[in-house]
């Protein structure tokens, strides 16, 4: 597929550079003035042209949806991810119908009074009621987006102490991440880079009371319908904090502490058995069959087969590993949390070993 | 400094004698607002073609990430070693593409070149308020452009922290080897940009403001120079800020001073550094940064109107609701910086705040869209390459526009920040739109550039309509690899199974990406051929009102060979009829240049 593609590409280009010399030199032989002033019959092609591309940014558009809708990410696995679907759906919806219909007085505009000699321009210059329409109903429309928007950015960002979230800390480092449980006091032990030694990677303070419960994993692993509250801290560069089915992001700072919750609302296994997912992964799994055929007859090992996981991306340039650093995140039942979470050790058991 | 220039201008009525000029002061340390022009033009474009062909190289590792290309090993040496591209070398690409484009191509090469072309040509000035200071101003930016190209030839290679230099990933060389030496250059060349930048921006404010002739008062000014003066406004009122934040990274990396450092452990030792934010330097770099995409993109909506109004042959449409939202847009874009940084760990409230600022943007933007369109509404057309890539400016700014609704809503901008979407729709708005800005005052120019020659029209419509559908086909399906959540600035995206289903579209966009490239040679020819072989045209080729085109053909010191032409209308008086409506004001002409007195038949107008 890519060879080919490639042939097809060089082909092209070939026949494009025959055709510019062709035109190079039939544009040689006028000798007059105007030789390179746009004619009548320019104006005329250049018009249905200029439809014909209209045609196309719908057609661009059409062909996106068709082949490529079923890449973008599923439903959102947590309970504020469904409100900014929907407003990201009715975002959509009303850049689709401004861009459907601008784009088209555009393109419809640039055919119907494309020039010819003897044709007259209307002069037009203003038009004050025109002008108050078209400024007013941006205005009323975008206000009403502003506060729609404003609404669900409050909800989100804005946590409530009374949800009794479980707090979590996420750690970012060049290039992996850790994420410390705050334990049954729900808590986090004090830390700080001056403290790093060691197995105490993550510079908690030993001395702390609150941080002897604290359990440090590279597993995110998070109970279903229980609000998390992350804390984000870095120890080195910028990094963010990307949980792209959970439609959360934040930024990780060195020197301070920045914060994000929400609440998982689909289990990693409910989410394998989503319709999307299942038809996302059935494909990707051919692509990487396919690919495995390949590296095989190569005489190198095959791929394995993917199944889906929730993931955490570093989602800001942090150097050269960048592309590479991620932690997989599970969301399970309380139970199934509450015995995993059990199985790990703590913080004052790590150190004291 | 104006009287000075004034007197000089008399002095020209006066004598008309032309100084002797060498080789030097003529094509090298000229003070000739003409030559100027070209200067940056040409570097502009040189710049363009290294950021162009930057974006191919990481173009094809992203198409083809376990393929080999011996082209890495022959343009990349060490860190394409047997055709494998190094991934720091990935990241030095993306950041000095990204750095050459916006400020050295779009900036310097847009704003530069057609600012000191048209001020002084389209008000009626004989040069520059002052063109020692133009001068300077250009071998600033050439000298800046010399150190960025040789930060590329660094041992542990270029500024590779992406174009946004956030520290402190940009002040560590521990954190990535880009942060040594050729970060070290990126921030000289970038201090000696802004302060060409600057220079500049104060001689355009100064010519607009005192040397225009005779009867052109500011709302008889063409909308490019309106767009060239708020462009050169917000430049002195935000590129300042931008030196700061670099003089202070550059005390950071150089001094032990803490202003963005703090609590950092790296390579093993924790640093001493204590007390400062990388918050801190975000607000810094992004209040230039988002006016920088006005000053990018405000001169290609001045070249555009005008030339738009030009090949429609009629006014354009609302000329003062154009002047007030490009003043709009001026205000509204300083304020609006946090919209980058929405999830940066600030307030918010900030971000409620810097939401409702930057969706006004939208009303402006929305005012100059539908004003072009009515431009074009029941125009006489006249289809040529400038008025092509008009056209195609107002179909990118308006498919790039519409997604920065998205991005600009804070709650939406959590799944999309730093994605692929965001690449999309700030190439589609900013880079490809202003580029198309260049395109069309290039090709709309270019008589008064090179003494009357004239770009072949039909290379100029293959260039169009290769880089037209080109480019859609670069950044529309990139929005969906975007909303699919695969992050920008990733070396490959093989190291996560979820993303492999993204791999063909990465294909697609990188064979257009060649293919629009490959569109842009056909420019290059069309333009150096037609520099030295071009056909002369006419004096004012595109029948034309604004004053240029009443200057001389032939490039001389001063511009008019007389007196300067003196101002009796607007710019706009396209196919005005005469009082009785039988015929234009000026029989057979469907156009009324601006040093034209009121003719006895003609309605008196605003303007």
């Amino acid at each position: 597929m890519t060879a080919f593609l490639v042939v097809l590409v060089i082909i092209l280009f070939g026949v494009a550079l025959m055709q510019l010399n062709k035109i190079f030199l039939m544009s040689k032989s006028k000798a007059d003035e105007t030789a390179q002033i746009a004619s009548d019959k320019d104006n005329s092609i250049n018009g249905y042209l200029m439809l014909g591309f209209a045609f196309f940014t719908y057609f661009l558009l059409i062909y996106c949806f068709w082949e490529w809708g079923n890449v973008l990410l599923p439903e959102a696995a947590s309970e504020h991810g469904a409100g900014i679907d929907t407003l990201m759906y009715v975002s959509m919806a009303l850049i689709f119908v401004v861009g459907f219909f601008t784009l088209w007085l555009l393109g419809w505009f640039a055919f119907k009074y494309r020039g010819k000699k003897g044709n007259r321009a209307l002069f037009f210059a203003d038009n004050d009621k025109l002008e108050f329409i078209w400024t007013i109903i941006p205005v009323i429309v975008l206000a009403g987006l502003i506060i729609y928007g404003l609404f669900t950015w409050t909800d989100i960002m804005n946590v409530d102490t009374e949800d009794d979230p479980m707090v979590v800390e996420l750690y970012a480092y060049q290039f992996d991440w850790r994420a410390r449980y705050s334990g049954p006091d729900n808590t986090l032990g004090e830390a700080n880079v001056r403290l790093i030694e060691g197995v105490n990677q993550l510079g908690v303070d030993a001395s702390d009371p609150n941080s002897q419960d604290d359990v440090v994993v590279n597993e995110l692993h998070l109970p279903l319908g229980r609000k998390v509250l992350f804390k984000m801290r870095s120890q080195d560069v910028l990094h963010s904090a990307y949980m792209p089915h959970f439609r959360a992001q934040m930024n990780c700072v060195p020197g301070m502490i920045t914060q994000f919750a929400f609440t998982p609302s689909i289990t990693t296994t409910d989410m394998r058995f989503n319709d999307d997912v299942v038809g996302k992964v059935g494909r990707i799994n051919k692509i990487r069959r396919d690919k495995s055929v390949e590296l095989l007859a190569k005489g190198e090992e095959a791929l394995e087969p993917y199944e889906f996981d929730y993931v955490l991306l570093c989602n800001k340039i942090c150097g050269t590993n960048h592309y590479n650093m991620q932690m997989k995140i599970i969301v399970e039942s309380q139970e199934d949390y509450d015995a995993w979470i059990a199985a790990q050790p703590t913080f004052a058991e790590v150190i004291k070993k | 400094m104006s009287a000075n220039a004034q007197d000089h201008a008399e002095d020209h009525d006066d004598h008309g004698h032309h100084h002797k000029e060498t080789f030097v002061t003529k094509y090298i340390f000229s003070q000739d607002h003409k030559m100027i022009s070209k200067q940056y033009l040409i570097t502009g474009l040189f710049m363009g073609i290294i950021g162009i062909a930057m974006s191919l190289l990481f173009r094809m590792q992203l198409a083809w990430p376990d393929k080999t290309f011996t082209i890495y090993e022959i343009f990349l040496g060490k860190w394409g070693a047997d055709g494998v591209m190094d991934p720091s070398v990935y990241l030095a690409l993306v950041t000095i593409h990204g750095t050459i484009m916006v400020f050295f191509v779009l900036t310097a090469g847009l704003s530069g070149t057609f600012s000191n072309l048209l001020i002084p040509l389209q008000i009626g000035a004989r040069d520059m308020a002052s063109g020692f200071l133009n001068m300077i101003s250009y071998w600033l930016f050439f000298l800046s452009s010399v150190f960025m190209v040789l930060s590329l030839f660094v041992e542990a290679g270029p500024a590779s922290a992406g174009w946004t230099i956030y520290p402190p990933l940009s002040a560590l060389p521990q954190a990535i080897p880009g942060s040594g030496a050729g970060m070290t250059l990126w921030l000289v060349s970038m201090a000696i940009f802004i302060a060409s930048s600057l220079l500049g921006a104060l001689n355009y404010i100064v010519t607009v403001i005192n040397l225009r002739t005779k009867g052109m008062s500011m709302t008889r000014l063409p909308l490019t120079i309106w767009a060239f003066f708020v462009t050169a406004i917000i430049g002195v009122v935000s590129f300042p800020v931008l030196l700061s934040a670099a003089l202070m990274l550059i005390m950071d990396r150089s001094f032990g001073t803490s202003f963005f450092l703090s609590d950092i452990y790296i390579a093993g030792e924790v640093l001493h550094n204590q007390g400062g934010s990388p918050v801190l330097f975000e607000h810094l770099f992004w209040f230039l940064g988002h006016p920088e995409v006005y000053i990018v993109i405000l001169p290609a909506m001045g070249l555009v109107s005008e030339i738009m109004a030009t090949n429609s042959r009629k006014p354009i449409f609302g000329y003062r609701a154009m002047v007030a939202s490009i003043l709009a847009i001026a205000f509204l874009s300083t304020i609006v910086w946090g919209h980058h940084m929405f999830i940066s760990g600030m307030n918010p409230f900030l971000g409620s705040v810097f939401t409702f600022t930057t969706l006004l943007i939208a009303i402006p933007s929305a005012v100059k869209s539908f004003n072009w369109i009515t431009t074009l509404w029941k125009g006489n057309l006249q289809m040529n390459t400038g008025m092509l890539f008009s056209i195609g400016f107002v179909s990118t700014f308006i498919t790039g526009g519409l997604t920065g609704i998205i991005l600009g809503d804070s709650a939406l901008d959590i799944n999309v920040h730093d994605t692929y979407f965001v690449v999309a729709h700030f190439h589609l708005v900013m880079g490809v739109s202003a580029l198309y800005g260049l395109f069309a005052g290039v090709y709309h120019w270019f008589p008064k550039m090179f003494e009357g020659r004239m770009l072949n029209k039909n290379l100029g419509f293959v260039h169009f309509w290769v880089t037209v559908i080109g480019a859609y086909g670069v950044f529309f399906p990139m929005h969906f690899i975007g909303m699919a959540g695969l992050p920008r600035r990733y070396y490959t995206n093989t190291n996560f199974p979820y993303f492999d289903d993204l791999a063909d579209i990465n294909v697609i966009i990188t064979i257009f990406a060649i293919i629009t490239a490959a569109g842009q040679l056909v420019f290059l020819y069309n333009f150096i051929s037609s520099m030295f072989y071009g056909k002369k045209g006419p004096k004012n080729p595109w029948d034309s009102n604004t004053l240029e085109w009443t200057a001389e053909v032939k490039h001389i010191h001063g511009n008019w060979d007389g007196p300067i032409p003196e101002v009796h209308r607007w710019s706009y008086d396209y196919s005005k009829l005469n009082k009785d409506e039988t015929d234009y004001v000026i029989e057979g002409q469907d156009y009324i240049p601006q040093h034209v007195p009121l003719q006895d038949n003609e309605e008196e107008m605003n303007h």
